[in-house]
């Protein structure tokens, strides 16, 4: 993981994440918002929207919407606009899943509207999957260092800029 | 002669790292007159610099440079190229340190007298003991600043102190504080008192923290007597036909190479670069690398038995507020082999940012279960286990056949774990868990070891010069004007924190050279 995180530019994620901020990716799979048509990506459509339904799978959270997972699936889309090596992985990697779940008598991957079948896909895949690798590592950084969705599990970032927390309840717990 | 310094200038002390080793020993030998060079690696970035971001600011502090790993630890597998997570920045690690400040107990200064013959252990006694070192630790605790020594009162306990406070009396733990910390809890030395901000890992922000960044380098700089040298990298330490050191080889930041001459040298880069510089100046005299007849360059790594623990409870802990570290237990830190296991071990509390903690909770793991942890983030407290673990021959730092941009083969860590680590490891687990599960813990997790932080024993002290590299004063068995003042000293790990030992050693390695050098030795 470690090459994963060096390797990542953070300022570049940002960058790229705040374009897609308007998107939302509905349950259907369809997507929607205006930032979504002036994107310039890479993947197809159908591949996007599966590996956001990918990414929420490896990490599902209920209070977690969308646009979150696509942020962070745009960092793959991205890098694989000057890396056709990176793109085929992508491609193939979401055709592998669709298979799969045609073998199981669905349509393909993020049609399937059990969360217990698709994970049983992503397991079959096997952790050493370097697509699979590829996807649930980039969610480490890509996803959860998004600070818009800190507040959302409570975590509330700088805090020296706020005088730290000696005035503002760095001992305030009281049921212990 | 006043800083800066010439490259031709042989009469400068040399020392390769400015954390808390060699920022310590140069700003002491400044102080005591001497002309100080001090050459380190990583930029220079001040308090102001820093960033209350985990990521911005590993970017910022961290010795990224590849790295190989190997062995059976799992941070080998989880971080392959990252097997220490320690700072390339003036003042070294200690810009990274929670401030932890413990004396080592009697019996860690003699482990092989009191563990006895350990099997696949390489055991050894310290050629000094605690009784020696006294007063060089209350001279580091009073530098230092450390709370709940020379009248200084202990920092307030924040919320994730409270829960492990209230868990830990409750299974009867006794000794239970907000700890010896190199945090000022009042203004002292100039330096104001702690804030509360959290990100004591990313760098103090309000200089509460001691750090020779802030604390130390600045009144040897004052003196006119040290220079540091930032963004340069130590790639070979040359000698004389008798043996003797008489400069190093660095390449500043344009990767341009200079010759830096020397009287005497100090290797205090931390316990894989500082073995990984010795090893890379073998010369036809010391084919096997600099200093390095006992063979024990590089051996010994240590890294201390981690672990964490975090409990989830059914309430807000918010325990990144305030001191990352902010309470110790101390009940399990004694020797007692009824446990299944020599040595011992602490607990103190450890917070990490959602960012962090996605990334060292479980690395690796994805679903539910891991997911349904993060959600909890909120009600979480966590604690850091570090106890003893056993110095082994082959846990070493090597020189890879991969080379870095200076040329420099790049080290290769390698590390399995010594059953005893291992039979402490799974006590401290069921410790912690029963400290937080005490005060209703809704679930336990135990997170596997980080990168380390506390990295030991690859230059190691010995009495014998077969044994080990260096002797009672870091001087090298071998080279009469060649010393080591970091970590890498340390015959045996201990229990505790690293640093207070590391500056307590700096302070009295001080006295030795300038007493030595005042007498025409050096």
């Amino acid at each position: 993981m470690a090459k994963t995180l060096l390797a990542l530019d953070r300022r570049g994620f940002v960058k790229a994440a705040a374009g897609l901020l308007a998107m939302t990716v509905m349950p259907s799979g369809l997507v929607v918002g205006n930032a979504w048509a002036q994107m310039p990506r890479s993947t197809k459509p159908e591949t996007f929207v599966t590996l956001v339904q990918m990414s929420r799978d490896c990490y599902p959270h209920e209070a977690v919407t969308d646009p979150y997972y696509a942020n962070a699936v745009n960092v793959l889309d991205e890098a694989a606009r000057s890396s056709e090596a990176d793109l085929a992985l992508l491609e193939d990697g979401v055709a592998k899943l669709d298979a799969a779940a045609r073998e199981k008598g669905g349509t393909d991957y993020k049609s399937l509207p059990n969360e217990a079948d698709r994970v049983a896909i992503l397991e079959a895949l096997g952790e050493a999957d370097p697509f699979f690798q590829k996807v649930r590592s980039n969610l480490v950084v890509g996803l959860y260092n998004q600070k818009n969705l800190w507040p959302i599990f409570g975590y509330e970032g700088a805090s020296a800029d706020k005088g730290g927390y000696i005035e503002r309840g760095f001992d305030d717990i009281d049921w212990v | 002669m006043p800083a800066p310094y010439d490259l031709n200038d042989d009469s400068v002390v040399v020392i390769v790292g400015s954390g808390a080793g060699g920022g310590t020993l140069g700003t002491q030998l400044a102080l005591k007159g001497i002309d100080t060079v001090i050459l380190e690696a990583g930029s220079r970035h001040e308090t102001w610099d820093f960033i209350n971001d985990e990521w911005d600011s590993f970017s910022q502090l961290a010795w990224k440079d590849k790295r190989r790993t190997s062995g059976d630890w799992r941070v080998s597998k989880d971080f392959p190229n990252l097997p220490a997570w320690i700072v390339k920045s003036v003042g070294g690690s200690t810009v990274h340190w929670a401030g932890a400040s413990l004396r080592f107990q009697e019996h860690e200064f003699k482990t092989k007298t009191h563990y006895g013959e350990l099997a696949d252990a390489n055991l050894l006694d310290w050629p000094i003991d605690l009784a020696e070192m006294e007063p060089w630790y209350a001279m580091a605790e009073d530098r230092m600043g450390v709370t709940r020594t020379n009248g200084i009162p202990g920092l307030p306990g924040n919320n994730n102190f409270k829960v492990m406070e209230a868990g830990a009396k409750k299974i009867g733990y006794k000794e239970v504080h907000t700890g010896r910390m190199a945090i000022n809890s009042e203004p002292r030395d100039d330096r104001a008192s702690c804030q509360q901000i959290g990100f004591c890992f990313q760098g103090c922000k309000s200089g509460a923290k001691w750090s020779t960044l802030v604390a130390e380098i600045p009144k040897g700089e004052a003196t006119g007597k040290l220079e540091v040298r930032p963004d340069c990298m130590v790639l070979k330490i040359e000698h004389d036909a008798s043996g003797k050191v008489t400069g190093v080889v660095y390449a500043d930041k344009e990767g341009r190479q200079h010759l830096q001459k020397a009287r005497v040298v100090s290797v205090a880069g931390n316990s894989i670069e500082s073995p990984r510089l010795l090893l890379n100046s073998a010369s036809s005299k010391f084919p096997d690398g600099l200093a390095n007849s006992s063979g024990q360059v590089g051996r010994n790594y240590m890294r201390h038995t981690t672990g964490s623990v975090y409990g989830i409870f059914d309430k807000p802990v918010n325990m990144y507020r305030g001191t990352t570290m902010a309470g110790i237990v101390r009940d399990e830190a004694r020797h007692d082999p009824s446990r299944g296991f020599v040595g011992g071990y602490e607990f103190e509390t450890l917070s990490l940012g959602l960012p962090f903690m996605a990334a060292f909770l479980d690395p690796g793991k994805w679903g539910r279960d891991f997911s349904s942890a993060m959600d909890g983030y909120a009600n979480m407290a966590g604690m850091w286990i570090v106890g003893e673990d056993m110095p082994r021959a082959d846990n070493r730092v090597t020189l890879s056949d991969e080379k870095d941009e200076h040329g420099m083969p790049i080290p290769d860590v390698h590390f399995d774990d010594h059953e005893n680590d291992t039979a402490m490891r799974n006590h401290a687990y069921k410790q912690g868990a029963a400290i937080y599960d005490a005060v209703g813990a809704v679930r336990t997790i135990e997170t596997p070891p980080y990168p380390s932080t506390h990295n030991l024993g690859t230059n190691r002290m010995s009495e014998k010069p077969e044994d080990g590299v260096v002797n009672r004063f870091g001087q090298a068995h071998d080279v009469p004007n060649l010393f080591v003042s970091d970590g890498s000293q340390f015959t045996t790990g201990a229990a505790e924190n690293p640093t207070l030992t590391i500056v307590a050693l700096a302070l009295r390695q001080a006295d030795h050279i300038a007493g030595r050098m005042g007498k025409g030795e050096l």
